[in-house]
């Protein structure tokens, strides 16, 4: 008998829904035929064969959610599979993704978005994708373009459904032009309207990083107040899990660098659908990181069609009196991880949510660490000139008389992003970091 | 597919693409921004203009004669060689010069210099310092236009040297594949700062660089305001009828140096003299007005009246003052 697995069609996938069985027991199967459709939240795949047999059993009906990598889905008879082969292997087997342990891919935040009434659980896929929609139905100036976003419902299906309801005037897949697309997008902007542009990812968008500062950025000074660009650039960005160093970068410390723009990166939910909300309708340039990992992470979320949150407003996620942890996007849950962890040894950690990097929320910063006296930043990017630098020096400038101890800065390791899974583990920030930076102001 | 562009293509005789009044109001328009240059280029000399200054004397009639074709709403977006487009535009000289100066009375408050002013109200989005950016912004002038469903149409222009930039071509294909309104005019005036377009371009015919996506083309005398205007026509009408973009590669020349601070030793004086000497844009155009019975006196007084102008322009942007310290740190984000 030969095990057919659940398999990985994504290097962040750990489960996925079987949607359905294209085969059933007593077929004859070829390596190559499309025995079933896997639905993952970003797309839907055909599995396809690897083994000769006869279909014996199926272990997973079709319809099952949450059906994990490697779980064994269907048997096969081994009669008419090559003799060499005693042990197949998986199809596409899943490699364990260290950096996104099946157990944070399904984070439930305790804490709702107070004042907004009701919440509901929701990822962090929808609630962008909802945000979009939300404003796309409000304004007509608004639209989405992008590599992706429209017949193909987006790369990791954050616009899915949009072109059915919005159009293609609206919803615009474009080539695989950054350059281009992206100046298009900001002379449109120029001309009034208010593009949201998708970047496939934010590592693509240094093909772009010109018409993103030089003209989205610059315009509004350089016309003496006359002339800006209402867009908004978003998509992942940041580490997603084994794709490699061209694909596993950290841009927050790149664009925060530069006036002009304002640079938003959520964490949860809520984060996600009211800052997306915020940034659509915000007159500037908005760089909005998202990050891959989380797109499928579920949290609380307001309903409210009115829910929105303001730019440049970070959030305390946890409270706390001994130590101040200021993170942004999934570091959040690193932080939030450690806080646990630190909670269990006898102190109290306070976990700030930057939620906008520029405009930095320096109250929100200063006044957490002139109650606990210790800081200390965590941050997935490079150490180097990186966002937990400035956050020190703000810290520093605003609070320096409060502190008990020299601020402290979890940090990626300052190398390319290796592929292999346990260095790539060993690069980013782990809580057991933030942990030890901890223990040392004790 | 993709049609060759028609190479017999020719727009209506370029002699009748303006009637006396109309060629009287481009060669006043002409001579406006040459006198206007020279007085740039008389100021930067004496420390009153400071940085880039790219002067535009000897292009004159491309830009005229293009803005000769357009009305109300449609679009200019240029390179930093940009203070013809916008006194062709219908900018006010005086904030123009005083940009340049530097002062408050600037279209930018002095705070964008040279080559990057606008104006919303004529129309003009800059004024663009990064070469070829220019051309991926104006596709999306041209796009907002398609967008909204008006007929109104980009005039993109960028410089021979700029056509060899890859977001050209990425633009070249979005505009063709979307069919988006916009007139891409090539200001082919020879160098590229100090390079000739032989030794820069591989494409012997920048008339021919849109052929790939089917984008339909002409190469023009851009010396000729009349031509200019004969093939700009044909370009914003193909144009306004929703055909898609059009590509117009301008001949022209630029008798100063690249920017101000040009050794000039890739040319020789001789053929700056000879271009000057015989293909003259404003000459040209003086010598048909002349044959279409204007007398001297009166184009000497039209002289007159724009070297007022110009020095009406100069005087402002001495007199204006500086921008107050505070404006250094407005504009940066629109608040609220």
């Amino acid at each position: 008998m030969v095990d057919i697995l659940m398999p990985a069609l994504s290097p962040t996938m750990t489960e996925g829904k079987l949607a359905k069985w294209l085969k059933q027991p007593g077929d004859e199967i070829k390596s190559g035929d499309v025995i079933a459709e896997i639905e993952t939240d970003k797309a839907t795949m055909e599995v396809e064969a690897v083994d000769e047999g006869k279909l014996e059993e199926i272990l997973v009906p079709e319809g099952t959610e949450g059906v994990a990598v490697n779980t064994v889905i269907a048997r096969m008879g081994g009669e008419n599979a090559p003799a060499a082969q005693p042990d197949p292997p998986a199809p596409a087997p899943a490699p364990a993704t260290p950096a996104t342990p099946a157990a944070v891919h399904k984070t439930v935040t305790e804490i709702p978005e107070a004042g907004w009434g009701e919440t509901r659980p929701m990822t962090v896929r929808e609630a962008l994708r909802e945000a979009m929609a939300l404003e796309m139905r409000a304004d007509g100036d608004v639209f989405l373009m992008g590599e992706e976003v429209a017949q193909y419902q987006g790369a990791y299906k954050i616009s899915q459904g949009m072109l059915d309801e919005f159009g293609p005037k609206r919803v615009i897949d474009t080539p695989i032009t950054e350059h281009g697309f992206t100046g298009m997008a900001v002379g449109a902007a120029m001309n009034g309207l208010k593009p949201i542009v998708e970047f496939m990812t934010f590592n693509f968008a240094m093909q772009a990083v010109d018409q993103i500062i030089n003209s989205a950025a610059k315009t509004l000074y350089m016309s003496g107040g006359q002339m800006g660009a209402q867009i908004v650039f978003r998509g992942p960005n940041g580490a997603a899990a084994r794709v490699g160093a061209q694909h596993s970068q950290c841009y927050a410390s790149w664009y925060a660098h530069c006036p002009g723009l304002k640079v938003v990166a959520p964490w949860s939910a809520a984060d996600a659908k009211g800052l997306l909300r915020a940034a659509i309708r915000d007159p500037n340039p908005v760089i909005f990181l998202e990050n891959e990992i989380l797109y499928g992470h579920s949290f609380e979320c307001p309903v409210s069609e009115d829910f929105v949150l303001p730019l440049g407003k970070a959030k305390v996620e946890r409270e706390g009196t001994d130590v101040t942890i200021i993170a942004f996007s999934i570091m959040v849950d690193v932080a939030m991880k450690a806080a646990d962890a630190l909670a269990e040894l006898g102190v109290s950690a306070e976990v700030i949510n930057l939620r906008t990097i520029r405009p930095l929320d320096i109250e929100t910063i200063a006044t957490s660490v002139k109650k606990t006296s210790r800081v200390v930043s965590v941050e997935e990017g490079w150490p180097f000139a990186g966002i937990g630098a400035e956050m020190i020096a703000v810290v520093v400038e605003h609070c320096f008389d409060w502190l008990d101890a020299p601020p402290a800065r979890v940090a990626g390791i300052d190398v390319p992003m290796p592929y292999a899974a346990n260095l790539e583990k060993l690069a980013l920030p782990q809580p057991e970091w933030v942990v030890e930076a901890v223990k040392k102001f004790f | 597919m993709a049609a060759a562009p028609d190479k017999s293509r020719r727009p209506r005789k370029p002699a009748d693409s303006m009637d006396r009044d109309e060629l009287l109001k481009a060669y006043s328009t002409m001579l406006l921004i040459r006198r206007f240059e020279e007085k740039a280029g008389q100021l930067y000399g004496m420390g009153l203009i400071a940085g880039f200054c790219h002067l535009y004397i000897g292009q004159e009639a491309v830009v005229v004669g293009m803005q000769h074709c357009t009305g109300d709403g449609d679009e200019v977006i240029t390179s930093y060689r940009d203070h013809g487009h916008m006194l062709a535009a219908g900018m006010d000289p005086k904030g123009v010069m005083a940009e340049l100066t530097g002062r408050s009375g600037g279209y930018s408050k002095g705070k964008g210099g040279s080559m990057h002013m606008f104006s919303k109200e004529k129309g003009f989005f800059g004024g663009h310092g990064i070469v070829g950016a220019q051309v991926s912004l104006g596709t999306g002038l041209g796009f907002s236009n398609w967008y909204r469903g008006n007929d109104r149409v980009s005039l993109t222009y960028f410089g021979e040297g700029a056509a060899n930039q890859g977001q050209v071509y990425e633009s070249f294909n979005l505009s063709n594949l979307m069919k988006l309104p916009v007139v891409y005019i090539i200001e082919n005036n020879r160098y590229a700062m100090g390079t000739s377009v032989e030794r820069a371009s591989a494409s012997r015919d920048l008339s021919l660089n849109g052929v790939p996506w089917g984008m339909p083309s002409m190469a023009v005398d851009g010396m000729d305001v009349l031509a200019v205007k004969a093939a700009g026509e044909e370009a914003v009408a193909h144009c306004r009828a929703g055909k898609g973009p059009f590509l117009l590669e301008m001949k022209t020349y630029r008798y100063r140096g690249h920017s101000m601070s040009d050794p000039a030793k890739y040319r020789t004086r001789e053929e700056v003299q000879k271009m000057r000497a015989e293909h003259d844009s404003l000459d040209h155009a003086k010598a048909r007005l002349i044959e279409l019975g204007m007398d001297e006196a009166a184009l000497k007084k039209i002289d007159d009246g724009v070297k007022a102008r110009v020095q009406e322009a100069a005087d402002f942007a001495q007199s204006s003052p500086e921008p107050e310290p505070g404006e250094l740190y407005t504009d940066v984000l629109v608040e609220g």
